[in-house]
């Protein structure tokens, strides 16, 4: 989710097709070619170990070319695949058309997002934990929100992230971007919550609930904990609550169920794994007014200033579609679609005896592979059952072992999946 | 010189538009609407300096420090205080007909051959075959391709040169984050805001002087009618990044290739890059360069950025693109591109789908003539304003090349002449500092609007200063 430093490649269901990897691309050092006098950005200028997704997208294409008749079956990037309800299309649709009419053309809008848009966001996800409409800013996305997070935080901050978590590896080497990067382990020994008491103090908490890669929902007692520990700390807590419509039991949905959040974070959620937007891009962050600097100053104004500067709204017809979405139960059967593939998956690993957290409150299955190398299981998989998946290593050290394996997929594919999966490892 | 200060307006301004209701479920609204925005003041509002701490003292504060580069920033974004300006008025005069003609932003709808290809995109969504997710981040190749082969045929871009956006100013931020804190800048004076806000931000810049009204560190390069808006480049600093802007925002004035041609050597002389904004290129009437890559040595030195919003009335829909030839390099020989690249992969997710079909529909031969037919039009609306103002004896400046009329009030402050168009003709302006120190003394008048409302307000122009 916040991918700051991971390309997302296409990775279509056809074709390798490495967005990210130019190989075009060589440092010229011929005497001509003329260089600037600029120099290069030194938080970019060290390069990550191995990009995740093209370094999948590498093995993927490998593969294919040495079987290109496999029919490769991609559980690998969380891409959503199931088509958008008709009543949240036609209603983009009819408004894109209305951009041709007197009436239904539409300029520049705020900057913060459309008026009706924030309300029917602030009303459907936090009703009862009255987060006004003016505190919600609608995005094209949560990748784009944390990078303007980012800028409105400066780089002086320090922060930590759960491990495993997406994206990760060695952040702080690798884009700069913390003054100081801290790594939270979660895993199943502890809950899959960071024992808080080992964990430093830092500016900024990254915490994903429900969690991309391990599909675990912390507990309302966790988060307690996370609260009090941010507020003890001074620390912003950033709450990426994208897969809350993939709760099935009463794991918290937003942070701000928690009394006294309000203080301490802002939440960022997007409309791609519940309405199909991964395309469209649509989603928001909320920046409680509570929420101040340690100068008293209040966290929003600066937030707005930044979307103001930096940004110039989200699509219309994205948030057209949006407010469809809002008010209608269609996108329901799609969360309620991919949590049964997730199912199906856990069924079979179950009846496999092997140990599969997630895939209850996310669409993601974390599978444990104890003593093993997740590269080494993530191409045992590729090889012997033709599935793609992501290795654990590529969400952090803490997801060695592990391998996540993404319940987005038309069902076909998933049950196939599943058999292969019996087949391999019964 | 009077010093600007804006109000710290506790709720947030916004700049526009609420959703037409399609038939039902969603309350109508139409543009002309009032805002129910609360009045802070019965007379023509004042600025304030934003302050630095809460106003209301809060029981808890964390200890995350406070950006100091964004506490750097004396006000608002321009756009929404002008914005905030024109809804307060509009609650002062609910009876009037206000026109804007201050924030830059399209009015006439999106011609047919390009929202129905958006609309069949949507559709689309709803199919199996037809349904796509994640894009590449750089943009749908077959929309990189195209804007290659209308904009920068022959010029030795290739498609994968090409990142497509949504939108310039976006793209602004993502190319400051490239460059870093580090680096310095110059811009116009005037420009548009996003540049040096960015910067400033950013952490690229020293304080803002009030005396002078410009941040430190900041190269300002002044462009008035006495040098014909083209900085006098043997005055100028040697700074890492050059904003230029042509056919240029907010004064009009389009670069010639001589011009152009002393910029990419200056910028080659001084090792810099230039960030080279044509949003407005198809504005253009005078056979200017439309692309900086017209000018031979240009890649080595120049970032081009451009958007639809101004070609295709897309300001709502969000679509550009920006070009990074390969051939730009670091000090260190390292190609900008590649950490463009993964700024655009990291820090964005790709422009919207729908959006991108669009863009591919704008630039179909049928697309390509419909743009040019609505470029025509707000071409003509800048003729009737460039005439009002020269009938008036005003010095005028701009509207041949860019959708904008630049107007010299000589002796006077662009925010009081701004209230005073505001207050006595109920047009909605842009005023000139808004853009910079150099802008102080004129007003910016935009030519988007219907026609019968640009008609309306110059009748009101005329009787104002008859």
């Amino acid at each position: 989710m916040y991918k700051l430093l991971i390309c997302n490649s296409t990775l279509s269901d056809k074709l390798f097709d490495p967005g990210c990897l130019h190989t075009s691309f060589g440092i010229r050092k011929e005497k001509k070619d003329h260089y600037t006098n600029v120099p290069r950005n030194a938080n970019l200028e060290k390069l990550p170990k191995g990009y995740l997704f093209p370094e999948i997208s590498l093995r993927q294409h490998q593969h294919l070319e040495q079987h290109p008749d496999a029919s490769l079956i991609s559980l690998g990037i969380g891409d959503t695949t199931e088509p958008v309800p008709d009543i949240v299309t036609s209603r983009m649709a009819d408004f894109a058309s209305g951009l041709s009419t007197l009436e239904g053309y539409r300029g520049y809008g705020a900057e913060q997002g459309n008026k009706e848009l924030r309300k029917a966001i602030a009303e459907t996800f936090y009703k009862d934990v009255n987060v006004k409409d003016s505190e919600v800013f609608v995005s094209d996305g949560a990748q784009c929100d944390i990078a303007r997070l980012q800028l409105l935080l400066g780089s002086r901050v320090t922060a930590s992230v759960q491990d495993p978590s997406f994206p990760a590896g060695d952040l702080d080497h690798e884009t700069g971007r913390y003054h100081r990067l801290e790594y939270m382990k979660c895993g199943p020994e502890n809950k899959f919550f960071p024992d808080l008491r080992r964990t430093s103090s830092t500016d900024v908490i990254f915490f994903c609930s429900p969690n991309n890669p391990t599909g675990h929902a912390a507990t309302r007692q966790q988060l307690e904990q996370l609260v009090k520990f941010a507020k003890d700390n001074g620390s912003i807590i950033v709450f990426d609550s994208a897969y809350a419509t993939y709760i099935s039991d009463d794991s918290p949905r937003s942070i701000f169920e928690i009394p006294g959040a309000k203080e301490v974070a802002v939440e960022i959620s997007s409309f791609s794994k519940f309405a199909g937007f991964t395309g469209v891009r649509l989603g928001w962050t909320v920046v409680p007014s509570e929420l101040c600097f340690s100068n008293g100053f209040p966290v929003i104004h600066d937030f707005n200033r930044v979307v103001c500067t930096c940004f110039n709204g989200a699509s219309n017809i994205a948030q057209a579609g949006g407010l469809a979405c809002l008010s209608s139960e269609g996108v329901r059967t799609r969360v309620n679609y991919y949590k049964e593939n997730a199912e199906i998956l856990l069924d079979a690993l179950a009846s496999l005896n092997i140990k599969a957290y997630g895939g209850q409150n996310a669409p993601y299955v974390w599978v444990h592979f104890p003593g093993m190398n997740s590269w080494e299981v993530f191409d045992m998989i590729l090889e012997k059952a033709n599935i793609i998946t992501v290795p654990g290593c590529g969400f952090g050290p803490g997801g060695e072992e592990f391998l996540r394996i993404s319940a987005f997929g038309h069902r076909e594919s998933i049950l196939e999946a599943a058999r292969r999966l019996k087949a391999l490892f019964s | 010189m009077p010093l600007h200060q804006y109000h710290f307006n506790a709720s947030i301004s916004s700049s526009s538009s609420t959703f037409l209701a399609p038939p039902s479920a969603f309350a109508s609204s139409s543009r002309t609407q009032n805002f129910s925005l609360p009045l802070r003041n019965s007379e023509i509002c004042r600025c304030v300096a934003t302050p630095q701490e809460a106003k209301t003292p809060t029981a808890y504060k964390t200890s995350v420090s406070r950006n100091a580069n964004i506490g750097k920033l004396q006000a608002g974004y321009l756009f929404p205080e002008v914005a905030r300006r024109r809804n307060a008025h509009k609650e002062k005069y609910p009876d009037a007909q206000v026109i804007s003609l201050g924030i830059g932003d399209t009015t006439e709808p999106i011609p047919d051959v390009i929202t129905s290809s958006m609309s069949k995109k949507c559709q689309a969504l709803s199919t199996l075959e037809g349904y796509s997710g994640y894009g590449a981040e750089q943009g749908e190749k077959s929309l990189r391709a195209a804007i290659r082969s209308t904009f920068y045929a022959d010029l030795g871009i290739n498609d994968d040169d090409i990142f497509v956006s949504d939108g310039a100013k976006c793209d602004i931020s993502r190319l400051q984050v490239v460059f870093g804190s580090d680096v310095t800048m110059a811009v116009q004076d005037p420009s548009y805001p996003a540049y040096v806000d960015s910067s400033v931000i950013m952490g690229q810049t020293g304080q803002f002087q009030k005396d002078v009204e410009k941040y430190a560190n900041i190269e300002y390069m002044n462009c008035t009618p006495v040098n014909g808006f083209f900085p006098d480049l043997s005055k100028s600093a040697r700074t890492d990044i050059i904003f230029f802007c042509s056919p240029n925002n907010p004064t009009g004035a389009a670069a010639t290739r001589e011009q152009l041609t002393r910029l990419v050597q200056f910028a080659k002389d001084n090792g810099s890059i230039i960030v080279y904004d044509s949003a407005y290129a198809m504005y253009m009437s005078d056979d200017n360069p439309r692309s900086i890559f017209e000018i031979p040595g240009a890649r080595e030195v120049a970032i081009e950025t451009s958007s639809f919003s101004k070609y295709a009335g897309f300001t709502g829909v969000r679509l550009g693109w920006t070009v990074v030839p390969k051939e730009l390099l670091f000090s260190d020989g390292f190609p900008v591109a590649r950490d463009f690249n993964r700024v655009v992969c990291t820090c964005f997710n790709g422009a919207s789908n729908i959006a991108q079909a669009g863009g591919l529909a704008c630039l179909s031969p049928e697309g390509l003539k419909a743009m040019r037919e609505v470029i025509g039009f707000y071409k003509e609306n800048t003729e009737i304003i460039v005439d009002t103002f020269n009938s008036l004896g005003f010095k005028v400046y701009g509207g041949r090349n860019a959708p904008y009329v630049w107007v010299h009030f000589p002796g006077r402050s662009s925010w009081e002449v701004f209230a005073e168009i505001l207050e006595k003709t109920h047009v909605v302006t842009t005023p000139g500092s808004g853009f910079g120190p150099g802008g102080e003394g004129f007003v910016r008048v935009s030519a988007f609007g219907h026609r019968a409302n640009v008609l309306e307000a110059c009748k009101r122009f005329r009787q104002l200063y008859k």
